[in-house]
């Protein structure tokens, strides 16, 4: 069974065909074409003007590399929130237009999920808790009472927000946060950055103010990327930790683009280890805001019965985790 | 004969004695994931900080364990061992009157804790044992001194959180903590309520009504 899966939540417009093989996730293709501002942060509506400039172009590259023709598909799935709703838009229609004009089933999927499918449909994980951290979203997920479940989350801003916005402010271009890993490994001294754990939630406004009044006062940057890593990526573990602690559950999962940071991965690994859990992160195309992804939770979304009529098919901006019923799971 | 009973997220509990009586060591273990630095700092001072609300809950009339020694160097706190069952199992095997009961007991003894000042900073049903027919609050690890109705408010909205995630079929069940919660509170609960709604709609991806 063959799925296209169309992304657009955010600054990412991206197509991906994945094929099911035996319950396992198969990639055929997975193009993706990043919205980049000339400066400051996400613009929504020119985020969507690029997505619908690039939507076809992607589409149509997905199909050439997976080398599979339009008709072949089974299923369309598409990004159906939470997200930016003109981005959101924008992709829905792509998705929309090519299940009218190919006669192909519809699926909306919810992001924050498919990120955590994803790694359970391509490493060894079976049941895990997700630590998904990106630009919008930080949210520790596991499956609960047949539905994902949050278990903590960022009580004020994502994490990748917090470094974009850490970046911007010490005039690093956008996104900051490979930059700030990069800075971080020459940085030395820890300076007090306020640790913001709530329970399971975390917090990253305090920990923002205070980094930049050490730039103000003319610190390192280098000792500012540092102890910010530590402090937030810390947090982050902990939290993971605690979840994990108490759901019960012994496979750690990472996802988001901040995935992709080495040291968050180090700290995230480590833990598990000293807990006799086991440690999976998906490739970083995978880890990322992908169509793939989209793909791969859609055809099982479709598999267990679960379709979108077009007339059902609105984007949903606040579209919560557990607010799918999740059928494909026991 | 010291055997460790549990091992958390951050710390291990150590079944132990002292002069004489059944006791829990909390240990704060070291955590190789994070800098050798930040590792201390956050377990020392969560041992000073717990070892104090734990004291002030007991003198607030909540049931808590009696503190018998705290070791800042080795971040430990020996303390009374409490015999009984976590609230969480425990709401699962009890009738739905008994539930109401205890969720109302629970509201009322978070309240007396609000009443001096004390946010127990995690209140989840793994953080209670029933013992003895009172509900004992442990694990003040993660607690602050705070007269603010924003603490209060983060405080109340973690437990209605965990009742989301972890009593799921019972959810509706918070309604009684919070009446217990209203009867023994000392500051008006409007402003706790309203404080609460406008706590979960700051959770991203809420419903606007």
């Amino acid at each position: 069974m063959l799925s296209l899966g169309i992304e657009g939540t955010a600054h990412t417009i991206g197509a991906g065909i994945v094929e099911y093989d035996n319950g396992r996730c198969k990639v055929l293709s997975n193009i993706i074409k990043m919205y980049q501002p000339e400066s400051g942060g996400i613009h929504p509506r020119e985020a969507a003007n690029h997505h619908a400039k690039y939507a076809s172009k992607v589409i149509r590259e997905a199909f050439e590399k997976a080398k599979v023709k339009p008709e072949e598909i089974d299923v369309i799935a598409f990004s159906q929130g939470p997200g930016l709703g003109p981005c959101l838009r924008t992709a829905a229609t792509a998705a929309r237009a090519l299940s009218l004009s190919l006669n192909k089933p519809l699926v909306g999927v919810n992001h924050c999920i498919a990120h955590l499918e994803i790694g359970r449909g391509t490493t060894d994980c079976e049941d895990p808790v997700l630590l998904y951290v990106s630009g919008g979203n930080t949210q520790v997920i596991a499956f609960a009472n047949g539905r994902y479940r949050v278990f903590g989350e960022t009580l004020d801003i994502g994490v990748g927000n917090f470094l974009d916005k850490l970046g911007r402010y010490m005039n690093l271009p956008f996104p900051s946060g490979p930059i700030i890993e990069k800075l971080a490994k020459s940085g030395k001294k820890l300076l007090d950055i306020p640790y913001s754990v709530k329970g399971m939630d975390v917090a990253f406004s305090g920990m923002l103010t205070s980094a930049q009044k050490y730039y103000d006062s003319g610190e390192s940057i280098e000792d500012i990327c540092f102890s910010v890593q530590e402090v937030a990526f810390a947090a982050l573990t902990e939290v993971t930790e605690r979840a994990m602690a108490h759901v019960g559950k012994d496979e750690v999962l990472l996802g988001g683009g901040v995935a992709r940071n080495r040291r968050l991965r180090e700290m995230v690994r480590i833990m598990a280890e000293e807990r006799g859990a086991e440690f999976f992160v998906p490739p970083d195309d995978l880890c990322v805001d992908n169509g793939a992804m989209i793909a791969w939770t859609g055809i099982l979304m479709y598999r267990s019965g679960m379709e979108t009529k077009i007339e059902e098919s609105f984007i949903d901006q606040r579209f919560r985790t557990d607010e799918v019923d999740v059928k494909w799971r026991e | 004969m010291e055997r460790v009973i549990y091992r958390g997220a951050e710390a291990e509990l150590i079944l132990s004695e002292y002069l004489g009586r059944k006791a829990v060591k909390k240990v704060r273990l070291s955590k190789k994931y994070r800098l050798k630095e930040l590792d201390f700092l956050l377990r020392a001072s969560r041992t000073k900080e717990e070892a104090k609300l734990i004291h002030e809950a007991r003198k607030a009339g909540v049931p808590a364990p009696i503190i018998y020694d705290v070791d800042i160097t080795r971040c430990t706190i020996t303390m009374e061992y409490i015999e009984g069952k976590k609230v969480k199992d425990l709401l699962s095997e009890v009738s739905k009157g008994e539930m109401k009961r205890i969720c109302m007991e629970m509201g009322r003894n978070i309240a007396k804790l609000h009443n001096r000042g004390i946010i127990h900073g995690d209140l989840t049903t793994s953080n209670m044992v029933f013992s003895d027919g009172k509900i004992y609050f442990i694990d003040f690890g993660l607690g602050s001194f705070s007269e603010e109705i924003e603490d209060m408010g983060v405080d109340l909205h973690l437990l209605m959180e965990a009742f989301a995630s972890t009593h799921s079929e019972h959810e509706d069940m918070f309604g009684y903590v919070l009446d217990g919660y209203r009867e023994e509170c000392h500051v008006d609960f409007t402003k706790i309520r309203r404080k609460l709604d406008e706590i979960s709609r700051r959770g991203r991806y809420i419903r606007w009504r």
